[in-house]
């Protein structure tokens, strides 16, 4: 077998192995490459069958428009049943990036958000399309991730995992993270969404778009929810995203990659990691980690 | 980042990093990664101003800080959970596990062992060899890892001297004979400053090898899995509506085709293929790895847990194993222990009815135990509540390795791999015994031995030992037969028939015959026993002059043509392997004391020869 077809088949033994050892999974779908590709290896894995489980998108409420347009559309193609949260309490209480700071932000509408959903619906397992490569605390998490009843992961007690034997015993009010798509790397993806011709969001193709700079980083300005800071006037650039989060924390890259083959040659050459675009992991070192620690996926 | 290919057919190596605590392991990672230019640069901004935070100094780079990726690895200056990182070069794609040395999280390195193809295991050049070098060996070989690169780290510490470097690698090769390993290769390097890693050191120019970097691109370890048989244990039934029913699984073994008869284990089921689903793809075969859904001709009973398999060469059934086990929790266990066991897609209450000796990881010698504790690996019994398909660990890693779980906490407590069946009552038949005890009580006046009759299957060993016995006991004597059928219902019940299992149950034979003769018999062993090396080890176990070998002879043809089990039949027809005769060997005694051609006389006559044998050589009289 072919490496795409290896890591195909062992993520299809993951998401087969949550469906007959859980009682309420889900599976988070946060609309960006990683998800179009794990919502891909859900359908095949249970085919002719639907997946036996819902998906969960949390919404912030600060994603792109065309992400919300993009998932939409797919949802109804494929038929699984969608179900949307969102922090209301901290909505109406005006949380948002440009009051609260990224941090505040990220916990309240992302972390509390998803914590709330899987209380609410009481789900046992989290389906996620977390990545090894992604981040270097993401390395280190097990494709079964187990969490306490309060959500949280502790890193210095991981269950081993040998094999392909999972783990995926727990007691009530217990869950488990699972990733299937942890051993794929950005490459992998592409060079995935190529060969099965995956739709993603059209953000991840380059055009021109209007945008601003700050702090180095290019930001596209998607509506007027993003106030513009004095002096700042939107420019078009030829612009495309390697990775797609809330639009006021995740960074564009200038590139003229316009097409999946195109992203595949620039994602070979690229020269800094793709979370260099995601303000979240810069807050301080370890970021990443205290986020995961406390329940963010 | 340096170009690579596309091609999605290059090679993939998985390999971990493994050794005592200290030695390296996540410094050599960093340096490859940075020498070979394949960190990305705002990685490598990271971790330029984690190290000057740490180390006070602008131009620190401490690399263990890109694999190191949890704050408690980076405050206290270890790694506590294997990383995983992925990188390619123009050659080959690789997947490294850094696991921790420290003795504390032996079960993380277990994690990252169980996927790797190939072990670096490290040792710091002043410090040589340690308990933990010896215990990752231990645990790489029994979990199945077959090439290991020694890297003899730190070498900038030792002068870069040779002579550190060869007497670590002769140490180390010593220690290895006792592994399973079959390619050592020794590499001097300095992981802080990049000497050998990825570039030839100036420092060792007695270093004539290849840099770790070049090793790794052209060692060839991939496993082979040919003529393995079919296996597919199933991990999901598929029916989404009443016209469809589907098993969903990974490949474990083997291959299928549509119109393969299969057999569902461990009901013992048959049936046939009739499609093999992959998404929108209806394939005509399919081999290890993939990961499918099959559908059958015929409604049967299967579940989660059940194992579609080879009817030609099914796996075992039975619920009895003997395994290696590790211990990875805190409180030791003792035999007793109930435990929930994952075995392929089956979870399933076990026993562990039996700890039977522990590995020393020092000297890789056994020694009588009877609780392990944590990070001990022992050879148990394990007692599974109900019949299970499974393989050894050593034919398929799939269908041989499990995990145990605590019925209570949920934590994974043990790895086990299985050695062999511990249960077996196939293929025996229990013989009569014409003497009884009571009879063989009164009698005395004679020089106890061990008659030991070899031969194949159906050469008449039984019958002969039988009439012998009634003839002894006609003239008084006390005799004992100890007949191979007989044996596997008891001592030995739970040894199968591979080469050792027979081996062990000649010893448990020569012991035990041993031991009556010190009682004062004459012992008669009637046993295929088809090696020689084995029968003289019979021999050496029993005093001198009290072992009798007494080879019945009986021509292949013949024991076929009387086959009194219908076992040559069964063999014939594939349902058993390893037949003396057929498919595995008999050597005839060289020197046996006693030669007895049975197509020459009537077994009365045999019994005669060796009783008439007995009398001459003084046996029968005290
Ligand atoms: N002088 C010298 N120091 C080294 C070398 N390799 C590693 N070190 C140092 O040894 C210490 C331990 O290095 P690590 O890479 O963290 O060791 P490790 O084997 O990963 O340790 P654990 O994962 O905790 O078992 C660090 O201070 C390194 O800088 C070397 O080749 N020469
Ligand atoms: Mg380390």
């Amino acid at each position: 077998m072919d490496h795409l077809s290896n890591l195909e088949a062992e993520s299809i033994h993951i998401f087969r192995e949550v469906a007959a050892t859980f009682e309420r999974p889900v599976m988070m779908y946060s609309i960006g490459k990683d998800s179009s590709v794990l919502l891909h290896l859900a359908l095949k894995a249970f085919y002719p069958s639907l997946p036996p489980f819902p998906v969960l998108h949390v919404d912030t409420g600060w994603k792109f428009r065309e992400m919300i347009e993009f998932r939409d559309k797919r949802m109804a193609e494929v038929g699984v049943k969608l179900l949307v949260h969102r922090n209301e309490e901290a909505i109406a209480k005006g949380i948002n990036v440009f009051n609260n700071g990224s941090g505040v932000h990220t916990d309240e509408l992302k972390t509390v958000a998803l914590r709330q959903a899987l209380d609410m619906h009481k789900f046992d397992c989290a389906i996620g399309g977390a990545r090894r490569d992604e981040e270097r605390s993401r390395a280190k998490e097990r494709i079964m991730s187990f969490r306490n009843q309060h959500h949280r992961w502790d890193p210095k007690r991981q269950r081993p995992e040998l094999w392909h034997l999972y783990n995926t015993r727990i007691a009530p009010g217990e869950s488990v993270r699972a990733f299937p798509i942890s051993n794929w790397t950005e490459l992998d993806i592409w060079q995935y969404i190529k060969r099965e011709n995956i739709p993603v969001v059209p953000l991840y193709f380059a055009k021109q778009r209007p945008t601003v700079v700050r702090d180095g980083q290019i930001m596209m300005v998607d509506d007027d929810r993003m106030p513009m800071l004095p002096g700042e006037k939107p420019e078009m650039r030829m612009i495309r995203f390697r990775t797609l989060g809330c639009y006021v924390l995740t960074a564009a890259v200038e590139s003229t990659a316009a097409n999946i083959d195109e992203v595949v040659y620039e994602t070979l050459s690229a020269r800094t990691s793709e979370r260099a675009g995601r303000m979240i992991d810069y807050d301080k070192p370890g970021s990443m980690e205290q986020k995961k620690i406390e329940g963010y996926f | 980042m340096q170009q690579i290919t596309l091609d999605s057919q290059r090679s993939l190596l998985r390999f971990l990093t493994c050794g005592s605590v200290d030695d390296g392991k996540s410094t050599l990672i960093g340096r490859l990664l940075y020498d070979a230019q394949l960190i990305f640069e705002d990685q490598l901004r990271g971790i330029h101003i984690e190290s000057q935070r740490k180390l006070g100094d602008v131009d620190a780079l401490d690399l263990s800080l890109l694999v190191d990726g949890l704050q408690a690895e980076r405050e206290q200056g270890i790694t506590i959970d294997v990383a995983y990182r992925f990188f390619s070069t123009a050659k080959r794609r690789f997947i490294v596990a850094d696991t921790p040395g420290h003795e504390q999280y032996t079960r993380n390195m277990a994690t990252g062992a169980s996927s790797a193809d190939l072990a670096v295991l490290l040792v710091d050049a002043r410090k040589g060899l340690l308990i933990q070098t010896h215990r990752h060996s231990c645990i790489a070989s029994l979990l199945g890892i077959r090439h290991v690169v020694l890297a003899v780290n730190k070498m900038d510490l030792m002068d870069y001297s040779e002579d550190v470097f060869r007497t670590i690698e002769k140490q180390y090769r010593e220690f290895a004979k006792k592994l399973n390993f079959t390619s050592i290769t020794a590499i001097p390097m300095s992981a802080l400053l990049g000497d050998n890693v990825f570039k030839h050191s100036t420092n060792m120019p007695w270093y004539q090898g290849l840099t770790f970097m070049s090793y790794l691109e052209v060692v060839d370890a991939d496993a082979t899995y040919e003529n393995e048989p079919f296996r597919m244990p199933v991990q999901w039934v598929n029916r989404p509506h009443q016209d469809f029913r589907g098993f969903s699984g990974t490949i474990a073994g083997g291959s299928i085709n549509v119109g393969d008869d299969i057999t569902i284990l461990p009901t013992g089921t048959r049936a046939v293929v009739m499609r093999i689903v992959q998404y929108h793809d209806e394939r005509t075969s399919a081999a290890r790895g993939e990961a499918v859904t099959i559908v059958l001709d015929r409604e049967v009973d299967v579940s989660r847990g059940n194992v579609l398999s080879s009817v030609k060469f099914p796996a075992s059934t039975s619920e009895r194993v003997e395994a290696h086990v590790m211990w990875m929790h805190e409180q030791s266990v003792q035999a007793g222990k109930q435990l929930l066991c994952k075995l392929g897609t089956a979870l399933i209450p076990a026993v562990i009815t039996k700890i039977s000796s522990k590995i020393d990881v020092n000297t890789m010698e056994t020694m009588p135990t009877d609780s392990l504790t944590m990070n001990e690996i022992g050879v148990c019994v394990v007692q599974f509540e109900s019949k299970i398909g499974h393989d050894t660990y050593l034919a398929n890693r799939d269908m041989g390795g499990f995990i145990f779980i605590d019925r209570i906490s949920n934590e994974t407590v043990a790895a086990g791999m299985i050695i062999r069946d511990a249960a077996t009552t196939q293929n025996i038949t229990w013989h009569k015994m014409d003497v009884d005890t009571n009879a063989r009580a009164t009698v005395k006046g004679q020089k106890p031995c061990v008659l030991w009759l070899t031969g194949l299957s159906g050469s008449g060993k039984s019958t002969i030992a039988n009439l012998v016995e009634r003839a002894l006991w006609a003239e008084g004597k006390h005799t004992y037969i100890l007949d191979g059928d007989n044996v596997r219902h008891g001592l030995s019940s739970d040894l199968g028939f591979k080469a050792e299992d027979r081996i062990e149950n000649i010893r448990r034979v020569s012991e035990v015959s041993r031991l009556m003769t010190d009682a004062g018999l004459i012992i008669i062993v009637s046993l295929i026993s088809p090696f020689q090396s084995e029968r003289e080890r019979a021999r050496r176990t029993i005093k001198q002059n009290e072992f009798i070998e007494v080879y019945i002879d009986t021509p292949l043809e013949e024991c076929e043509r009387r086959d009194p089990k219908g076992l040559y039949k069964r063999a014939r027809a594939g349902e058993i392997r390893g037949m003396t005769g057929l498919d595995a060997p008999y050597e005839a005694p060289e020197n046996p004391e006693l030669h007895v051609e049975t197509m020459e006389q009537s077994p009365e006559d045999s019994a005669l020869q060796i009783v008439s044998w007995l009398r001459t050589h003084g046996y029968l009289q005290a």
